[in-house]
């Protein structure tokens, strides 16, 4: 239990006030203000959110600093990749080459892209789909919810590894195809946990104050429940990104994700992997760094964010 | 009073539940939360419906004003049934009556503004008032409940309960109902802002001439606020008359317990109730 | 000697908004078989300044002052010795009983528990002492309740429970902080009936907490009045309610609307006083 400090019940006569700040409507924290300055004060996830902007910052600017183009070859070093290939700041080469003697840097720049962009969409379509589809099944319950809650239990029932391989092989292996494979099963578990808290939302005062007064389904779901539900639903994309990114990087190590010339951290990693025994460390190090350090990164902003803005759960 | 000026006129109001009888096909039974219940609301009256917990009167109010199903009855309010109501006149509904919550904070949208939650009401009634004009007539309102309109951007959180009931005030007025519905409106509060809100209450319904339908515990209280009280047990309507007579004259049983057993804030006082009470107890573990 | 004399508490607690002082000072004496009332409203400070007493803080308030228990000083003692006083010597009766009873044991087995470790006693023994003790919190058909689970009890049933427990080690002192507060009125004035006659057979001595300055009157026989971790006023219970010294009991004595007194318009705790006593 943690005291809150007392509140003066304020005066209730107007005119004790005095007119200059009864004139002035006076600062205020919204409940969001106040998460934030929770946040902040919690170095972990400052750390974290910092480290996630500069890979950010790294994938989306990087190319402007490369030498090397992610496609050309270099040729000097073709044949001999261990020997010549490594990291180096004279060549161009800052992360070595791959063992084909592309830069692994621009490799490296347009993995990150891919990666955090199959994180950010699938996070988002789950946003999205999963709250509308969470607060409409648990606003309206009864059968509408039952339809709906069922539908995503059989999806889920699905093992989704095995239908996003036979997407991925039936329709073809492209970068579409995985965002539509990510996409259809990142909002399930969003959807529930949506519902889950609509349903508590539901029994709380202001929905019903919100129905006295004339409110319909419509403002009552978007101004009333959805606000509120923000705060998980922030909490859970940050942890769902990663696990896009990881799915995805699962995916393409098995060899069946983003194709040639594209890539993403999972398939460079799957080819440093392959290579390591040729003495080519940092072909597996550099896009392995890159992926933990963004994993760790998304996983203790999550944390941060659930405690700022559920201060009661400490 | 006369007939003309009864606005509401509950009928025969029943409203049953289906609760799990427990097991996996164990199917449900019925749970009769009100039963029969009938009673007149005249213009600008407040009546008190008192009882204890589980004996009905939260769902009977929300059963009148249609916010729950009610299974039977009627509900006649300025001569149409509320129960037969569609959804454009209920919406039209709403406007006339508004409802007051046990919870001060609970009953506010922790993410929208104070000022925004008096504003809804207006918002969803009177879509053609300007910004503007919502704003200023928000701030008269505020002023009117004993908050200052500098108030208006703050959040719920940052109020104290009796502003926060204010606050709930506010909303019920805006759309200048004509019944307002207050289910437990005062007993979260601690006694001395108890004491200024139900004062609040007594002034405004003065100054607007809402009628208002204020369910409570707390007889002492209902007895202050009301001119008519309803007395509810287990469903049923036990006793229904004017203040005074049911406090001082209760004629059903329940009535006469619920009375011996409200504390007074007097040792004397309170010795002889202490005495009534036995008395009570012994007749009733005789009869039974 | 006074069982228990509190002198100077103090109680703070740190939170992410700076230091909040919940007891400012507190001290009252209670002498044995006697009863106090401490009567407040919500952030007076009342329920904090008997959980110190109790060892119950939380982890966040700190306790300072004294508090001496037949002779002894208990406050900020360790754990362990406190759980000696709390078992035997002191019974605490909450607000809300399912905080303190399981919800996965009958109330038999938590009920002989208790006697068999404290008391010494064979199961037998202890579950005939169990039954007496509903007895005599007048539950109905206790032998056969006795088995059920706490779930199983009305609200006003389960408050009876806890004070059959908290009664069973025979506590020279009993602390009931807002006993009757979740209950209907019909079952606070048995509950607050039933304390009174069981402090006539057990001679524990009481301290009631409560908002409710009307359930103090008749009840017991010294009152203590806090607002904003203070004490107010501090009388006997009948002084106090015929001729009430202080502003703030004045006014919440005039607050609360009064079945026995019509009056037009309830009169208000002033704001130049509570404003003022804030700011102090």
């Amino acid at each position: 239990m943690v005291l809150r400090p007392i509140r003066v019940e304020a005066q209730a006569d107007p005119t004790n006030v005095d007119d200059q700040s009864y004139l002035t409507a006076t600062k205020s924290r919204s409940l969001w203000a106040d998460a934030a300055r929770r946040f902040f004060r919690h170095i972990p996830s400052v750390v974290s959110l910092v480290l996630l902007v500069l890979v950010a910052l790294f994938a989306f600017t990087g190319n402007f600093f490369a030498v090397w183009t992610n496609s050309e070859v270099d040729w000097s070093v073709l044949g001999r990749v261990p020997e010549l290939g490594a990291p180096s700041l004279e060549s161009g080469h800052y992360f070595g080459t791959d063992d084909l003697g592309r830069d692994l840097f621009a490799r490296v720049v347009q993995g990150s892209q891919i990666s955090l962009m199959v994180g950010i969409v699938g996070a988002g379509i789950a946003v999205i789909v999963g709250t509308v589809y969470g607060a409409v099944a648990g606003y309206f319950g009864g059968r509408l919810d039952s339809v709906m809650m069922r539908l995503v239990d059989i999806l889920l029932s699905i093992p989704y590894m095995f239908v996003l391989i036979l997407l991925l092989v039936v329709f073809g292996r492209s970068i579409s195809m995985l965002f539509i494979g990510i996409g259809l099963i990142s909002w399930l578990d969003m959807s529930r946990i949506v519902r889950g808290q609509t349903l508590s939302l539901k029994q709380k005062e202001f929905i019903e104050a919100a129905r006295a007064s004339g409110a319909g389904h419509f403002t009552i779901i978007f101004r009333h429940i959805v606000p509120n539900l923000l705060g998980i639903v922030a909490v859970y994309a940050t942890l769902l990104v990663p696990q896009m990114i990881l799915t995805e990087s699962f995916i393409s190590f098995l060899g069946l994700g983003v194709q040639e010339p594209l890539t993403s951290w999972g398939a460079l990693i799957a080819q440093g992997a392959s290579n390591v025994m040729y003495g080519t460390l940092w072909q597996l190090l550099f896009p392995l760094g890159f992926f933990i350090v963004t994993l760790f990164s998304f996983y203790f902003v999550g944390d941060g964010l659930r405690d700022a803005l559920d201060p009661k759960d400490r | 009073m006369s007939e003309q000026d009864v606005i509401l006129q509950v009928r025969n109001l029943s409203v049953h539940f289906n609760v799990p009888a427990g097991g996996l096909f164990g199917g449900h039974k019925v749970l009769k939360a009100v039963k029969n219940v009938s009673f007149d609301l005249h213009a600008g009256e407040t009546l008190g419906i008192v009882g204890e917990s589980g004996c009905g009167k939260s769902t009977l109010s929300r059963a009148i004003i249609r916010l729950i199903e009610a299974s039977g009855g009627e509900s006649v309010w300025m001569g149409k049934d509320i129960l037969k109501m569609n959804s454009s006149e209920l919406v039209g509904l709403r406007k006339d009556i508004q409802m007051i919550f046990q919870d001060p904070l609970a009953s506010l949208n922790p993410r929208m503004t104070a000022g925004s939650i008096i504003a809804e009401p207006l918002q969803i009634h009177n879509p053609e008032v300007t910004k503007a004009e919502r704003t200023k007539r928000v701030a008269e309102m505020m002023e009117k409940v004993g908050l200052t309109p500098n108030m208006i951007n703050k959040y719920p959180h940052e109020f104290s309960g009796g502003q926060c009931q204010r606050i709930g005030i506010a909303r019920a007025l805006i759309t200048r109902p004509k019944l307002i519905v207050c289910d437990e409106a005062v007993s979260a509060l601690d006694v001395s802002v108890q004491a200024q809100v139900i004062n609040l209450l007594m002034d405004l319904q003065k100054e607007f001439g809402v009628s208002l339908l204020f369910i409570a515990h707390d007889i002492a209280v209902v007895r202050h606020i009301a001119q008519r009280i309803m007395v509810l047990y287990f469903g049923e309507v036990v006793e229904i008359g004017e203040s005074e007579q049911v406090v001082m004259a209760p004629s059903h049983d329940y009535t006469k317990k619920l009375i011996a057993s409200v504390p007074v804030p007097d040792p004397k006082e309170e010795m002889k109730r202490r005495e009534v009470r036995r008395r009570l107890r012994r007749e009733a573990a005789a009869a039974a | 000697m006074a069982l228990l004399e509190v002198k100077n508490l103090k109680v703070d607690f740190d939170t992410q908004d700076g230091v909040v002082h919940a007891v400012r000072d507190l001290s009252y004496t209670l002498e044995k078989g006697k009863t106090l009332a401490i009567v407040g409203e919500s952030g007076s400070g009342k329920t904090q300044g008997a959980f110190a007493l109790m060892g119950l803080l939380p982890k966040n308030g700190r306790a300072t002052g004294s508090i001496r228990f037949d002779g002894k000083e208990i406050l900020n003692l360790p754990l362990r010795e406190l759980n000696r006083y709390r078992a035997e010597r002191i019974g605490i009766i909450f607000q809300d009983p399912m905080t303190s009873l399981n919800p996965y044991m009958r109330i038999s087995r938590q009920m002989t528990e208790v006697l068999e470790h404290h008391k010494g006693m064979s199961r037998s023994e202890a579950l005939a002492e169990s039954v007496r003790f509903l007895d005599a919190v007048r539950i109905p058909d206790a032998k056969n309740r006795v088995h059920m689970y706490p779930h199983e009890f009305s609200g006003g049933m389960r408050q009876r429970v806890m004070i059959a427990m908290a009664l069973l080690c025979g506590p020279e002192l009993l602390i009931a902080d807002e006993p009757t507060t979740a209950l209907d009125v019909t079952v606070q004035a048995e509950i607050i009936d039933l304390l009174v006659d069981l402090q006539e057979d057990f001679h524990a001595s009481i301290i009631l907490i409560t908002h409710d300055l009307g359930i103090v009157a008749g009840t017991c026989e010294d009152t203590l009045v806090m607002f904003n971790g203070e004490v107010m006023e501090y009388r006997k219970t009948e002084e106090l309610f015929a001729n009430p010294e202080h502003a703030y009991t004045k006014g919440l004595l005039s607050a609360v609307p009064r079945l026995d007194q019509k009056v037009e318009r309830l009169s208000t705790v002033s704001y130049e006083f509570m404003a003022g006593a804030r700011k102090a």
